[in-house]
C-alpha cells in the first residue's frame, strides 16, 4: 500500500474510533444517570479526623463503587455501562489501529508531531482506563474519561491535523521514541489522575453538604467511591505520573545536548515542562505537609494539569521556540 | 482600663532570629511556596524573547513596543533567568533544600542504627490490627511471626512476648538521595554557567576553522573561561549534504528539511594527523575539550569582482543568511578596495531563484535547483566614522545607490557563471557558484556529566521515595489454653490503603 492509502486509512480508523467513543460517552453518562436517581443513598460516612492513628481506612480498600442493592434499577443502569465498556475497548483498539497504520505511511515512531502526540495520549488514557477496568470497577469513570479523549482526539484531527512526512533532522534521534513515549504516557496518566482528581472535590462537596442526597452532586455520591478513596486514587496516579514526567525531562536534556549543544536552552517548550514538573512537585509535598487540607494540595494538582493543557495548546501554536515542529 | 499588667513579650536575640529565619526558610510551607513562586516566575521567559537565547528578536519586541519594552527590560523579562528576582528565589530553594536535607539525614541515620521503637500497650488501636489463636507454645508463635516478616523487616525482638518491625527505610534513604542529587544538579548547573563555553561560527565549504577567540562570530565564555587557552583544534569543512522533502506536497511539509550532513576533517591540535568525521544533527562530534555540533546551514555566494580598472578587487564565498524557509537568503558583498569608490552590493541570494510580482526575487525551494543572485549596488564610504558593521548588512548613511544606463535604480539579477558588467565603467561582478556553510556550535560544559548523573541519581532516588512504604508492624503473645494468641498491629507512614491487608497476609503465614 502506498503512504498516502495508509495516511488514509489511519485517519478513517481515527475517526471511526471518535464514533464509536461518542457511542460509549453517551452510555457512561446514561449509566452515571440512572445508577445516581435509582441507587439508594449510601450511608454517610463520618468525616474522618485527620490524624494518621484515627484513619482507619479500611473499609475504602475495597472498592465502593458498586452500590449495594442489586434490583431491577441497579441493573438498568449496569445495562448501560456494558456496552460502553465494550464501546471504549474498540475506540482503544481503532487508536491504536490508527497510530500503527501512521506508523506504517511513515515508516517512523509516529510521534513526530502535535497530531501524533495527541493520538499516541489518548490512546495510553484510554487502554489505561480500560485496562483499569478489568480489574475492577470503574465504570463510574466512564464519562470523565471518554469526555476529555473526545476532545483531544477531536482537536488532533481538526486543528492539529498534519499530513504524514517525513520527520526534519532534528527529530531523527532514537531520543526521539524515548524523550516522546514516555512524555505520552505520562500525560495520559496525569489526565487519568486530573479527571479523579476532579470527582475527588465533587464528592468532597457533596459529602461536606451531608444531608442533601437529591441535589446533583448528592446523587454523583451515590454512584462515585466515597472522596477519601477518590483522592487516594488520585495520588496513587500521580505519584506514577510524576516520575515519567521527571524522565521526560532528564531525556529531553539529553537530546537537547546532542541535537542543540546545550542540555538547557530555556525554550519555551522547556520552560513549560519544567514549570509543570515544580507544580506538580509542590503538589507531593503539599500532600506531605500536615496542615495543608487533602483540597488545597488536590487543586494544585490540578493547576499542573492545567499547565499540561496550556504546553499542549497555547505553547505548542503560538510561542516561538526549537520545540515548533507541531506542523500546523 | 488601669492596673491592668503589661504584656512582656519574650524578646528574640540575633541569635534567636537567626533560629527563625533558619526555621521558617526550611520548613516544608516556605519550600512549597517558593517552588510555587518558581513556577511562576519562570513562566514570563516563554511568553517573551530572551535576550541570551534571540536577541534579534528581543530587540525587535522592545522597537514595536515603545512604552511597555522598556519597562518589561527594566524589570528583567527579557533576561528572566539572570535577573536578581529569579536568582533570589532559587538561591532560597537552595538553602530550603540544604536546611531540609542536612537534619533528616541525622535523624535517617540515627534511625537506621538505632532499634524499631518499643511496642505499644494496646495494638488494637493501631491503623492495622489482627489476632489470631494458634496451637503454638507463645515462643514458637513468636518464631513464626518473626519468620513471616522475612528479610524486608527489621525485627526487633523485645522479650519472649513481644517485637518490634520496621521495613522501607529505602523510602526516606530515597527522598534524601532525590534532594541531595538535586543539589548536585545545582551546583552541576553552575559549574557549567562559570566554567562552560560555547561559540558560533559559520564554515563554509573547503574552508577550514582553527578554534581561537577571534575566529568565532560569536563567543560566550563563562565568567571564569580564559579565552586565551582554548583547545588548540581546528576543522575543515570538505562537504555539506542537505536534503529536503519534494514528494509530500501538503501544507507545512513540501520543502522541510529532511537531513543535513557535514563531512568535516578535524585535528586534534596543530601537527597532528587529521581525521575524517561526520557530523549531523543530533550526532555531534566530539573534540578533547569541546563538542562540535551542527545547528545551521545557508548559501554563500562565490563571486569575484573586479574595478574599473579591471583589477581583482573581491574574491571568494561571501555568506548570506537564510531569512525564510525556502533560504531566501539576504546579505552584502563589500569591496572596499574598488577604485574609484568603495563599492557594496546588496540583495539575496535565491537557491531556486523567481521573480514574483508581489515580493520581488524570492526563493521558492531550499535546496540549489536554480541558483540567482538579486543585487543592488551602492558607492561611496562602506564604513563611515572607521565603524565596520554587520557584514550581512550595508550602511549607506555615506553611500549612493548606482542606476543603470537608462537612468533607473540597477538591478543585477545573475546566475552561476555568468558575469555582469556594472554600468558607468565600475568594474564587473562574476558569479562562479553557490555553496553551502554549516553553522557550528561548538561547547565546553565541564560539568555536564556531573548533572546528568546527579538527575538520574534523582530520579532513582524519587522513585524509591514515591513507591517504598514504610511500615512498622509490632506483635504480642500470650499464652491461651492450647496455644497462644498472637496480636499484630501495624502502622504506615503517611495513610496507607493496602496496610490491612498486608497484615492479614502476615497473620496466615503465621496461622495457617
Amino acid at each position: 500500500m502506498t503512504r498516502e492509502t495508509l495516511e488514509q486509512y489511519s485517519l478513517v480508523s481515527l475517526y471511526s474510533a471518535l464514533a464509536v467513543l461518542t457511542l460509549a460517552m453517551l452510555g457512561y453518562v446514561i449509566y452515571l444517570a440512572r445508577a445516581a436517581s435509582t441507587a439508594p443513598a449510601r450511608p454517610a460516612t463520618t468525616r474522618e479526623p485527620v490524624g494518621v492513628g484515627a484513619r482507619s481506612g479500611v473499609a475504602s480498600d475495597v472498592p465502593a463503587s458498586r452500590p449495594p442493592a442489586d434490583d431491577a434499577a441497579t441493573l438498568r443502569a449496569r445495562r448501560a455501562a456494558g456496552p460502553a465498556r465494550m464501546l471504549t475497548w474498540l475506540a482503544t483498539f481503532l487508536v491504536g489501529l490508527s497510530i500503527v497504520l501512521r506508523g506504517a505511511s511513515v515508516h517512523r515512531p509516529p510521534l513526530g508531531n502535535l497530531h501524533e502526540f495527541v493520538a499516541a495520549a489518548s490512546f495510553v488514557l484510554l487502554l489505561a482506563f480500560s485496562a483499569w477496568g478489568l480489574r475492577r470497577n470503574v465504570d463510574w469513570l466512564g464519562a470523565f474519561v471518554t469526555a476529555p479523549v473526545l476532545l483531544m482526539l477531536g482537536s488532533a484531527t481538526t486543528f492539529w491535523y498534519t499530513e504524514a512526512a517525513q520527520l526534519m533532522p532534528s527529530l531523527r534521534s532514537s531520543w526521539l521514541v524515548i524523550h516522546v513515549s514516555v512524555a505520552t504516557i505520562s500525560v495520559g496518566v496525569f489526565t487519568l489522575a486530573a479527571m479523579v482528581a476532579l470527582a475527588y472535590l465533587l464528592i468532597d462537596r457533596a459529602e461536606s453538604r451531608d444531608g442533601d442526597s437529591e441535589s446533583g452532586l448528592g446523587r454523583l455520591r451515590r454512584v462515585l467511591p466515597p472522596a477519601a478513596e477518590l483522592e487516594r486514587l488520585s495520588y496513587g496516579m500521580h505519584v506514577i505520573a510524576f516520575p515519567l514526567w521527571t524522565f521526560t525531562l532528564i531525556a529531553g536534556a539529553i537530546w537537547a545536548r546532542q541535537a542543540w549543544a546545550s542540555y538547557w536552552n530555556w525554550d519555551p517548550k522547556e520552560v513549560w515542562t519544567f514549570v509543570i514538573w515544580v507544580v506538580y512537585a509542590a503538589y507531593l509535598h503539599a500532600r506531605a505537609t500536615t496542615g495543608i487540607s487533602r483540597q488545597k494540595a488536590t487543586y494544585i494538582a490540578l493547576a499542573g494539569f492545567a499547565c499540561i493543557i496550556i504546553n499542549y495548546s497555547i505553547v505548542n501554536m503560538y510561542f516561538v521556540g526549537q520545540h515548533s515542529y507541531s506542523g500546523v | 482600663m488601669t492596673g491592668s499588667p503589661t504584656i512582656v513579650q519574650p524578646t528574640l536575640g540575633p541569635v534567636g532570629w537567626l533560629r527563625w529565619a533558619w526555621r521558617n526558610l526550611t520548613s516544608m510551607r516556605t519550600a512549597l511556596l517558593l517552588l510555587l513562586l518558581l513556577a511562576v516566575a519562570a513562566l514570563p521567559g516563554s511568553i517573551w524573547p530572551q535576550r541570551s537565547i534571540n536577541p534579534t528578536r528581543t530587540a525587535e519586541y522592545i522597537d514595536r513596543h515603545p512604552s511597555l519594552g522598556p519597562v518589561l527590560d527594566r524589570l528583567g523579562f527579557f533576561e528572566v533567568y539572570a535577573t536578581p528576582w529569579f536568582s533570589a528565589i532559587y538561591l532560597l530553594l537552595l538553602i530550603s533544600l540544604i536546611g531540609c536535607v542536612l537534619p533528616r539525614t541525622r535523624i535517617h541515620l540515627r534511625h537506621l542504627r538505632g532499634r524499631p521503637p518499643r511496642v505499644p500497650a494496646h495494638l488494637d488501636r493501631l491503623p492495622a490490627h489482627v489476632e489470631r489463636e494458634v496451637d503454638l507454645a507463645p515462643d514458637e508463635a513468636l518464631a513464626a511471626v518473626r519468620t513471616a516478616l522475612g528479610r524486608r523487616y527489621r525485627v526487633d525482638v523485645r522479650d519472649a512476648q513481644t517485637l518490634a518491625a520496621e521495613s522501607g527505610y529505602g523510602k526516606e534513604s530515597g527522598n534524601l538521595l532525590f534532594h541531595t542529587a538535586l543539589i548536585g544538579v545545582i551546583v552541576g548547573v553552575a559549574i557549567g554557567h562559570v566554567w562552560g563555553w560555547k561559540g558560533d561560527v559559520i564554515l563554509p565549504v573547503g574552508q577550514t576553522f582553527s578554534n581561537t577567540a577571534i575566529n568565532y562570530d560569536t563567543l560566550s565564555p563563562g565568567p571564569r573561561v580564559d579565552t586565551v587557552a582554548l583547545p588548540p583544534f581546528s576543522m575543515t569543512l570538505d562537504r555539506f549534504d542537505a536534503i529536503f522533502e519534494d514528494t509530500v506536497t501538503g501544507d507545512g511539509q513540501f520543502g522541510q528539511p529532511r537531513d543535513f550532513t557535514a563531512y568535516l576533517r578535524t585535528t586534534a591540535k596543530p601537527g597532528a594527523k587529521s581525521e575524517q568525521q561526520v557530523l549531523k544533527v543530533n550526532h555531534p562530534v566530539e573534540m578533547d575539550g569541546a563538542a562540535i555540533f551542527l545547528l545551521g546551514n545557508g548559501y554563500a555566494a562565490d563571486v569575484t569582482v573586479k574595478d574599473s580598472r579591471g583589477v581583482e578587487v573581491y574574491s571568494g564565498p561571501t555568506v548570506f543568511l537564510p531569512r525564510d524557509d525556502n533560504y531566501t537568503s539576504p546579505g552584502a558583498i563589500k569591496v572596499p578596495g574598488a577604485l574609484p569608490k568603495e563599492l557594496g552590493f546588496f540583495g539575496n541570494l535565491l537557491p531556486t531563484g523567481v521573480i514574483t510580482a508581489q515580493e520581488g526575487p524570492i526563493s521558492i525551494f531550499p535546496d540549489a535547483k536554480d541558483p540567482a543572485l538579486a543585487l543592488g549596488l551602492y558607492e561611496g564610504e562602506l564604513n563611515p566614522g572607521g565603524l565596520s558593521g554587520s557584514v550581512y548588512t550595508l550602511n549607506t548613511t555615506e553611500m549612493t545607490q548606482v542606476n543603470d544606463t537608462n537612468g533607473e535604480t540597477l538591478r543585477i539579477w545573475i546566475k552561476p557563471g555568468e558575469t555582469v558588467e556594472l554600468p558607468g565603467d565600475r568594474g564587473s561582478i562574476t558569479f562562479h557558484s553557490i555553496q553551502r556553510w554549516a553553522g557550528l556550535s561548538i561547547r565546553h560544559d565541564p560539568a555536564k556529566d556531573l548533572t546528568l548523573w546527579s538527575s538520574l541519581l534523582a530520579l532513582a532516588g524519587l522513585i524509591a521515595s514515591l513507591l517504598i512504604k514504610r511500615r512498622r508492624v509490632f506483635a504480642r503473645v500470650t499464652a491461651v489454653p492450647g496455644g497462644s494468641r498472637v496480636q499484630l498491629g501495624a502502622l504506615a507512614k503517611g495513610d496507607e490503603s493496602g496496610l490491612q491487608e498486608h497484615l492479614e497476609r502476615l497473620a496466615a503465614r503465621v496461622a495457617p
